[in-house]
């Protein structure tokens, strides 16, 4: 066991965990946050998706002993514009199923429309490719990109 | 529009209760009440003939909230009875909510099964009229109390989006007649609306799903979510063969990891409970265990398909016989053969499998995505000694189902009750599964094969036989009476027996075999391989016979007017005869009911250097009634997008009896950039209501195989198409 000081959505939180413990864990079940799901646990579906220091990683995979002071954020701290227009257009196209998958591709379809505002379908598909959503809800995934990126113009 | 995910009444639903939590309106009694009632908390032991039959709750601030009897976990049932109530009531769409019903058979029994519970697409078909009644009835209610209020005939009264009006210029919402309304009696038999009148009930973009919002900002609570004080999570380490059992176990190491709190042997196995998953599962991969295997399956697939294919040879129980095939066969004619192997499928909802309750000694509660709460109930009360009036089994949303949380065995309620009862009363438990123990701890789709033989002559099909192989899902459950004849488990044939083609001879028989792999029901069932085996074959003889697939399916279709629907729907929007084609593409067509709802679809693809991309899916449904339109078309779109990702790669490979496959890399799953354009028509239909969770599957996997075909390459007769992928 060991101490870290995680800073998640601008706050500080400590805990005493092992150090191998993956941030995924210690974020839902030492700091109480959970929006960030565990599907896999294995860097394979995204469900846990989050973002270190403003990229997205999954969280399932990275151990807390390597975040050391970056800057996480869950879905619980998503206030960019982009995620406000993506959260929008989930709502609009009604995306979700099950929903267990959706905060994973949230956070990865704000991210691409931070650093992509205009993405074409292949786009797309490279960047929500490491999100797996069982219940398929792709074409409207697909769908609400686009719309996010379009509310998000001029 | 927010899904109301945890209201403030959502555990304590006797009227009592809900009156103390500031609802106004609670509706009673449209299902026979005989005298037994579930408690869900203290107030309704004490008073268990009283509790009220409630499906709805109106609050002061004008909220309706909806008591869903069946599971949300994607299909959209809240959104669906919702819909149902607020039609008849006139409510507004944006003053409508909806919450989880509690356990409990008699008041919120699903019509269609005679206890709770969801499943066979049936949330809407059961609950049409039912649903419709409770609006009504309300209506009426708030209408008699307006009246009454206002000292106006209640005929002059009418009801417009939430708002009860009179010509005098009086007005009110719902919220502020509701405790006067709840005096009112309750029509038995309320006027249900012509559906000429209807402005929710099949209007495009007239409703919004209720649980979007909460399901795209990470509030929506998930088993895997609570975090109830005290809580431990427990990880149960099982054998790696079905039917094992722990012969002796050294728990040292396993003890000594921090956060561990203890470690106890229970029926399935060693089950660590520690204050975390990552201390739980460190733990868990500490234990020494040797399993005693002198029970368990052992055999690998290979050995099953061997077997299988011994069997095939021979004619199986007859399930169904017209006119005289062997004759047929012997008359000479061109003899078509083929075989076709489905292998074991894992569910692999995005959120395993999960439970939990804290047992207080005297009382329980359990909350998780139970999607047959009656046995659940049951099997709980009974592995704590309880009466089960003293268990309370709230449902809660789930992370996705297709069919894995519907458990006839309860072998999870089961599960969670034992690992309660072996750490002792007092200890809120959450159960784990993690995603490797989801993969391999069975209740997959049978294993199965289908030998198949027809007869073209002239141009015509004239012998149709089946002969199926494969493993009973009902035997030894308690759905065996119901749902099995003469020995046989329809599920196993069902598609396959009744085929929608008309052949003069025609035989269907059946080798059920004893695997020791528990075996479930998977997203559409039977037809997962029957609608397969069928329509890949129906295509196959066509072919020889010279004929069009569309063409060629509808001449045998004369007494199936839905069927040929569908068919002749799918064939216009995809402009079937027209249509130029990319070079280097091909389209597949197939038609198949399931759950009385008829789906068609049309595949376009081309063969890619790994196998077939499906580049567009043209899709029909005729589902009766299409009371949310919009969530048939995503129904349709996630079934499409289910079933390709399965006939493409997935399968759960037996060696040795140990299941193989055990995460997502191993079991590869359908990912966006493989998913095919998709169009959906719903064909209009005054039939009653039918249900669309499984039907959009059963059709895709023949579709591709026949429009493989028409590149020249064979159809695919051992699934998944490219069984060597992994992730
Ligand atoms: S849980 Fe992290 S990628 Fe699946
Ligand atoms: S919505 Fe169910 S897994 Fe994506």
């Amino acid at each position: 066991m060991a101490a870290f000081t995680l800073k998640i959505n601008g706050r500080e939180h400590q805990i005493d965990v092992d150090p191998g413990t993956p941030l995924l864990w210690a974020i839902r079940d030492n700091v109480g946050l959970t929006g960030t799901k565990y599907g896999c646990g294995v860097a394979q579906c995204g469900a846990c998706t989050v973002y270190v220091d403003g990229q997205t990683v999954r969280s399932c995979s990275l151990p807390v002993s390597a975040v050391g002071k970056s800057e996480v954020t869950t879905i619980e701290g998503l206030t960019s514009k982009e995620a406000v227009a993506v959260q929008k257009a989930w709502a609009a196209h009604d995306v979700p199923q099950c929903g267990y998958c959706q905060s994973g591709q949230v956070m990865s379809a704000a991210a691409l429309l931070g650093l992509n505002p205009k993405p074409t379908d292949q786009d797309i598909d490279l960047a929500m490719n490491g999100n797996i959503c069982r219940c398929a809800t792709y074409v409207r995934i697909r769908a609400a990109i686009h719309s996010a990126a379009k509310s998000l113009e001029g | 529009m927010n899904a109301h995910v945890k209201p403030a009444a959502s555990t304590a639903l006797s009227r009592r209760s809900l009156l103390k939590a500031g609802a106004g309106l609670v509706l009673a009694t449209y299902v026979a009440r005989n005298g037994v009632a579930y408690a869900q908390d203290g107030a309704a032991a004490k008073s268990v003939n009283i509790a009220p039959n409630t499906f709805l709750v109106i609050g002061q601030d004008d909220t309706v909230t909806v008591l869903c009897k069946h599971i949300e976990f994607g299909q959209g049932p809240f959104t669906g009875m919702a819909t149902l109530v607020a039609e008849e009531l006139d409510a507004d769409w944006t003053q409508m909510r909806a919450d989880h019903a509690p356990s409990n058979p008699v008041l919120y029994k699903n019509l269609l099964f005679g206890v709770q519970g969801t499943g066979g697409s049936s949330a809407i078909a059961n609950s049409y009229e039912q649903m419709r009644k409770v609006g009504a009835a309300a209506r009426a209610m708030l209408v008699a109390a307006a009246a009454d209020e206002w000292k106006v005939p209640a005929e002059e009264i009418t009801v417009e989006k939430g708002i009860i009006k009179h010509a005098s210029g009086k007005q009110s919402g719902f919220g502020a007649l509701a405790a006067k309304a709840m005096q009112q009696p309750a029509p038995a038999n309320p006027q249900l609306k012509d559906p000429s009148a209807f402005k929710l009930i099949g209007k495009e973009g007239a409703v919004t799903r209720l649980d979007s919002v909460a399901k795209s900002n990470g509030t929506a609570e998930y088993t895997l979510d609570i975090k109830d004080p005290g809580t431990l999570t427990v990880l149960v380490a099982r054998s790696p063969r079905f039917g094992g059992k722990v012969a002796s176990f050294d728990a040292a190491a396993a003890k000594a990891v921090p956060g561990v709190v203890d470690i106890k042997k229970v029926p399935n196995g060693v089950a660590v409970y520690a204050d975390g998953f990552w201390p739980a599962k460190t733990a868990r991969e500490l234990l020494k265990i040797t399993w005693d295997d002198s029970k368990a399956e052992t055999r690998g697939t290979a050995q099953l398909l061997e077997e299988f294919r011994a069997r095939a040879k021979k004619q199986g129980a007859l399930v169904k016989q017209e006119g005289d095939v062997d004759a047929e066969i012997a008359k000479g004619g061109k003899l078509i053969e083929t075989e076709f192997v489905f292998p074991y499928l894992a569910h692999a909802p995005m959120e395993p499998i999960n439970a939990f309750i804290h047992w207080k000694g005297e009382t329980a509660s359990a909350r998780y995505g139970s999607q047959f709460p009656t046995p659940d109930h049951a099997a709980i009360a009974q592995v704590l000694g309880l009466d089960i009036a003293k268990v309370e089994l709230k449902t809660i949303l789930a992370g996705g189902s297709f069919g894995r949380r519907a458990q006839q065995s309860t072998h999870v309620a089961l599960e969670l009750a034992q690992v309660a009862k072996a750490i002792g009363p007092g200890r809120p438990v959450k159960l784990v599964w993690t995603r490797e123990d989801d993969m391999r701890g069975g209740y997959y789709r049978p294993f199965s094969l289908h030998r198949m033989r027809g007869v073209v002559r002239d141009g015509k099909i004239v012998a149709w036989s089946d002969t199926i192989v494969g493993q009973s899902i009902m035997k030894g459950s308690p759905f065996e009476a119901m749902t099995m004849k003469n020995g046989l488990d329809s599920t196993a044939y069902e598609g396959s027996n009744e085929i929608p083609y008309q052949v003069p001879n025609f035989r269907c028989d059946l080798h059920q075999v004893d695997v020791g792999v528990p075996v479930l029901w998977w997203r559409s069932v039977g037809h997962t391989h029957t609608g397969y085996a069928v329509e890949a074959f129906v295509d196959q003889l066509l072919e020889a016979a010279g004929q069009d697939p569309v063409e060629g399916r509808l001449a045998m279709m004369a007494d199936k007017p839905r069927h040929a629907g569908v068919l002749k729907a799918v064939a216009q929007l995809a402009d079937w005869k027209g249509a130029k084609l990319e070079a280097g593409r091909a389209r597949g067509v197939a038609v198949v009911e399931s759950f009385n709802t008829y789906v068609a679809q049309v595949v376009e693809l081309s063969m890619g250097q790994e196998g077939p991309v499906v580049h567009k899916v043209w899709c029909a449904v005729d589902c009766g009634v299409a009371v949310n339109p919009d969530i048939i078309r995503a129904q349709m779109e996630g079934g499409i997008g289910f079933a390709l990702g399965h006939i493409l790669y997935a399968q759960q490979p037996l060696e040795e009896g140990r299941p193989v496959a055990g995460n997502f890399d191993s079991y590869r799953s359908l990912r966006i950039n493989e998913m095919p354009q998709i169009e959906v028509a719903i064909v209009p239909s005054t039939e009653k209501p039918t249900g669309v969770g499984e039907p959009g599957v059963p059709p895709l996997g023949p579709a591709v195989a026949n429009a493989m075909a028409k590149l020249g390459l064979p159809r695919p007769t051992q699934l998944p198409i490219r069984p060597g992928d992994t992730a």
